[in-house]
């Protein structure tokens, strides 16, 4: 293909991504070193029956002419990284100074608003991929051994959980776990304890939207190593047979081998993916105890009246960076794929 | 050909169908649930005392005098206006999937057929963007587009939401045409078409198959899509999801949670047929880039 054709072909394409993808990035990146104005103060005299008090008081006519002026805001560095809503370097080494134990000091560092959130983000990412790589395994190779009858009725319903929207499937959950609903109310009077909910404590909280995450992510592995065992090649499974390997052994050193290129993929797609988690806080309602970094970018752009643009623009430079760290191994190996193919 | 990992020892066949019963359970359970419940009031759908009650709807047939009530339904559709939602939801999810495949099918045609070097670093890129989170991309859009006066319409989310599918068009269409044998179209170049000729004369033709089922996977993240949405349209032209979510707020206060289940099941049904009628694509789509990768 010439390089003339080739350019009008990807065009359409390759500015949708540039103009909507590569330069929002840009956006971000400039919005996060500037920061809204402050506000225009002015000294008010008001004068009474017993003297006059000067007051200040907002300017609220100069202030908008100011921020319609320059809607960026004005020039901050890298301030707004390093507050107490992001970074937070100051508060930090004050804790390291002042706290007696390491226990205090981990406490006073996860009420610091992003370290809360990069918490959670990081317990969900590496507490869901796990469980649904074993359980998606369990299940494509129970789904496998069915009849075929069963077959197709199982994988619909099997599919189910990963294709209903996110905030929907989360509250489809809720509205169950709530105290009111189903399993909250036989949690309640399993435990006896009328006042259980399971939106009360921390820990329960995280616990409820991984499992969450597990019951939406599993349908993706399942499949996937469903379409793999089809192709596990069944010579070498006989071989092993004739040489008197067990089921389990047959499993262990046939099967999962062959699917470990698959593994990997769930893996690296899994982690991409419970990275941006923000439904299912939103759906659970659970932002009191987690956070995750997408939610707090969510939270900031929401924030009533005027949005905190430099907040979120610094919340989503760091969040990007944290996608490129998960990224790294990706890359490489596409980049060995693509080699090994061209040489 | 089942593969016979497990079969002739009964104890661990018996243990796999229990897991894969327990976990049909698990998953189609709450659906069928807030399916049933959608039904029902709300005292008995959130039925503290007894969840036999949710099942008979006893409190139901005291309220409205039938086992069954359209209220849910009534009041989401009608009174809040979800109707108006599903509208939007319909334009933007219509026009957001053609957009996509026409861009991805020229794009991904250009990438499988191209062996230059940069071909191989779009697609890169491309992978690079697939994984950025989405809400950090609205980030950067927000304040562009309130000085454009191009926040909280259709089109600005239409286009914006066909972009943020591109990497995943590219990458499954580009796979696809990989499969395509070359001899196709440049026996037709041979013969004299140009390049967009053959394309137009030799490939479309062929090419159904795979932009159907890339088209399902573009139809899911528009219709599923909720920080895009949520974040770019106003109020009156939001769609089903973010409209959910607005419901939250609002109902519960007003005792109306049974409009936001009514309201959800609603926006699940599409979605149910949708996997009744395409699983087979949909399967086929999920493991086209895993198996051959």
């Amino acid at each position: 293909m010439t390089h003339r054709s080739f350019f009008w072909f990807v065009f359409p394409t390759l500015s949708a991504m540039m103009l909507f993808i590569a330069l929002p990035i840009v956006s971000v990146l400039i919005q996060s070193l500037h920061v809204e104005h402050e506000q225009v103060l002015v000294v008010v005299e008001s004068c009474g029956p017993f003297g006059c008090t000067q007051t200040m008081d907002i300017d609220h006519e100069a202030t908008q002419a100011l921020r319609d002026e320059q809607p960026l805001g004005r020039f901050n560095g890298l301030n707004t990284y390093i507050n107490r809503s992001h970074l937070a370097f100051a508060d930090i080494s004050e804790a390291w100074q002042t706290k007696a134990t390491l226990t205090e000091f981990v406490q006073s560092i996860m009420n610091l608003p992003f370290y809360r959130a990069l918490a959670f983000t990081l317990t969900y990412t590496f507490g869901v991929t796990p469980f649904v790589l074993v359980f998606g395994l369990a299940i494509a190779v129970g789904v496998n051994n069915l009849p075929k009858l069963f077959k197709g009725p199982t994988i619909f319903c099997s599919l189910l959980p990963m294709m209903v929207t996110p905030l929907v499937g989360a509250l489809t959950l809720f509205w169950m776990v709530d105290g009111d609903g189903v399993i909250g109310a036989t949690l309640q009077y399993l435990f006896d304890d009328p006042a259980l909910s399971l939106k009360a404590s921390a820990s329960l909280t995280w616990i409820m939207l991984i499992v969450y995450g597990i019951w939406s992510s599993i349908p993706f592995s399942f499949i996937v190593f469903y379409a793999g065992l089809q192709t596990v090649p069944k010579d070498i499974l006989e071989a092993a047979m004739i040489d008197g390997a067990t089921k389990w052994q047959r499993m262990w050193h046939v099967v999962v081998p062959h699917l470990m290129p698959l593994l990997i993929f769930i893996t690296l797609i899994q982690l991409m993916d419970n990275f941006r988690v923000l439904e299912p806080i939103i759906g659970f309602s659970a932002q009191a105890h987690a956070t995750s970094l997408s939610f707090i970018i969510f939270n900031d752009l929401n924030e009533s009246g005027y949005p905190l643009f430099a907040s979120a623009a610094a919340t989503s430079i760091l969040t990007i960076l944290g996608v490129a760290v998960l990224l790294t191994p990706v890359l490489i190996r596409t980049w060995r794929d693509f080699h090994r193919k061209s040489h | 050909m089942a593969l016979t990992v497990l079969s002739g020892f009964r104890p661990l066949v018996m243990v796999s169908t229990g897991c894969v019963i327990l976990w049909l359970l698990v998953a189609a359970f709450p659906f069928l649930w807030t399916l049933w419940g959608s039904f029902k009031v709300q005292a008995d759908f959130f039925s503290k005392a007894d969840w036999t009650n949710a099942l008979f709807g006893v409190n139901t047939l005291r309220e409205t005098g039938g086992s069954f009530t359209g209220e849910g339904y009534s009041g989401a559709w009608v009174d809040e206006g979800f109707w108006k939602a599903a509208i939007n939801t319909m334009i933007v999810v219509f026009f957001t999937t053609i957009i996509s495949l026409t861009f991805g099918t020229l794009g991904g045609y250009a990438l499988a057929r191209s062996g230059f070097r940069y071909a191989f670093w779009i697609l890169m890129a491309a992978l690079v963007f697939r994984a950025m989170p989405h809400i950090t991309l609205v980030s950067g859009y927000l304040l562009p587009f309130f000085e454009w006066n191009i926040w909280g319409i259709l089109p600005t989310t239409i286009i914006v939401l066909v972009a943020i599918n591109q990497p995943f068009t590219l990458w499954m269409l580009h796979s696809f045409f990989l499969n395509i044998p070359k001899d196709i179209d440049e026996s037709a170049m041979v013969d004299g078409c140009t390049r967009f000729q053959a394309f137009r004369y030799v490939i479309i033709p062929v090419m159904w198959p795979g932009v159907i089922t890339t088209g399902l996977f573009s139809f899911l993240l528009a219709y599923n899509d909720f920080a895009v949405t949520a974040m770019l349209l106003s109020s009156e032209n939001q769609t089903m999801i973010p409209a959910i979510r607005s419901f939250l707020g609002t109902t519960q206060q007003e005792g109306n949670v049974m409009f936001a289940v009514a309201a959800v099941v609603s926006a699940t049904v599409p979605l149910f047929l949708l996997v009744l009628f395409f699983q087979r694509q949909i399967v086929s789509g999920l493991t086209a880039g895993a198996v051959k990768g």
